[in-house]
């Protein structure tokens, strides 16, 4: 029963979502496409999650060149770990940067109930934020905090050649977290860093370990 | 200050020092095993002089009963890279952040599995790692054996992480290459 209310709930969002984003698109004149050999820097959007999220994906963007500008820096609004490591990495680069808060959609053992209200919550308080943006790619690897992001995203691809990139933690070694495993079936690119997730979730990419 | 026992001082290795660690939480069963009067014998009989333990939110204060063994204890440190560093051989939580940093510094890790915390998907992180022979693994119960039986030589160094692999990918996939 709570299921079905869920579905619906859900459903509605997205179709809410959706009809925004084309709205919006119909009313911009900025969309291009992704040209074969490019010289344009790239906008990139990176929503950091905590803790050891938060190392694993910094220690990425330290090694991105200069050509991916700006960088725009999502994270939840309770962290402030995230803010203080961002603004110590990127002291010496003087790349363009803004960060960004949003709601946290999911507390560690948040019931499943409330988890739907707050990412319902969270999603509709990104879809300004995305759409103002328009990252030309949406770099994250979990945790709760990336899926509002990287779903706005998904509707922005219907007419913006974004491209979402999850990366799975090191720690996930048998089996992808919840966040990889819903964007397993939209990110662009998921990379995972051992490879017998590969023979598990077949589309998912094995470069070797990357952190 | 330090009182040594003639045996250990004419050990080949008396000054080494274990650092114990348990992350952002607790693991009192792990701090209590540490200061039985067993291990920290087994522990001298290795060599070791020295343990200093980050109990972190623990309520078992380690205490000093064995004067051959100096015993020192804290909760947190903004960094415990540091300590890592200066020890010889680290007992530690299967956390992933703090497997990952004493491998990255390329010391001897002995990892203790709470066993208490059942689904843990650390543990993954932590068997993997085992599995290719960077580090051993055990509980409380045969932490003593564990540490009698292992053969830190054995083991392979860890390999730093290749980001570099990851820029190459996104570049692709960018149109920049």
């Amino acid at each position: 029963m709570s299921l079905v209310l869920i579905a619906t709930i859900l459903g509605s969002i997205i179709a809410v979502v959706g009809i925004l984003c084309i709205v919006f698109l119909l009313f911009d004149k900025s969309v291009a496409n992704v040209p074969s050999k490019r010289t344009k820097s790239a906008s990139l959007l990176a929503v950091l999650g905590s803790g050891g999220h938060t190392k694993e994906i910094l220690c990425l963007l330290e090694h991105l060149g200069s050509h991916y500008q700006p960088r725009y820096y999502v994270l939840a609004n309770n962290d402030k770990m995230s803010e203080e490591k961002i603004n110590q990495m990127e002291s010496d680069k003087h790349y363009k940067i803004s960060i960004h808060k949003i709601p946290r959609s999911r507390e560690v053992s948040q019931s499943w109930i409330t988890t739907v209200i707050s990412t319902i919550y969270a999603i509709f308080y990104s879809i300004p934020l995305v759409l103002s943006i328009k990252p030309e790619i949406i770099l994250c690897n979990g945790p709760g905090t990336c899926i509002p992001i990287c779903l706005v995203g998904m509707l922005l691809k219907v007419a913006y050649p974004v491209k979402i990139v999850y990366v799975e933690s090191i720690c996930r070694v048998e089996t992808l977290s919840l966040s990889g495993k819903i964007l397993y079936h939209f990110a662009d690119s998921l990379i995972v860093q051992w490879p017998q997730l590969v023979t598990k979730y077949p589309k998912a990419k094995y470069l070797g370990r990357v952190v | 200050m330090e009182t040594r026992s003639r045996k250990n001082l004419n050990k080949e290795n008396d000054n080494k020092r274990v650092f114990v660690t348990v992350g952002t939480t607790k693991f009192d069963k792990l701090i209590q095993t540490i200061c039985k009067p067993a291990t920290l014998k087994c522990l001298q009989m290795l060599g070791y002089s020295e343990v200093l333990l980050q109990i972190g939110s623990g309520e078992v204060i380690p205490t000093d009963n064995r004067p051959a063994i100096k015993l020192d204890y804290y909760r947190y440190k903004s960094s415990i890279k540091e300590d890592i560093e200066s020890a010889d051989l680290i007992i530690s939580h299967a956390g992933a952040g703090s497997c990952l940093e004493v491998l990255g510094a390329k010391k001897k890790l002995l990892v203790v599995i709470n066993d208490e915390l059942m689904n843990n998907h650390q543990l993954e992180l932590a068997y993997q790692l085992y599995k290719d022979k960077h580090l051993y693994y055990c509980t409380c119960l045969n932490l003593t054996e564990t540490l009698e039986d292992a053969d830190f030589t054995c083991l392979e160094e860890f390999q730093p992480g290749k980001p570099e692999l990851f820029v190459d990918h996104i570049d692709k996939m960018m149109g920049f290459v």
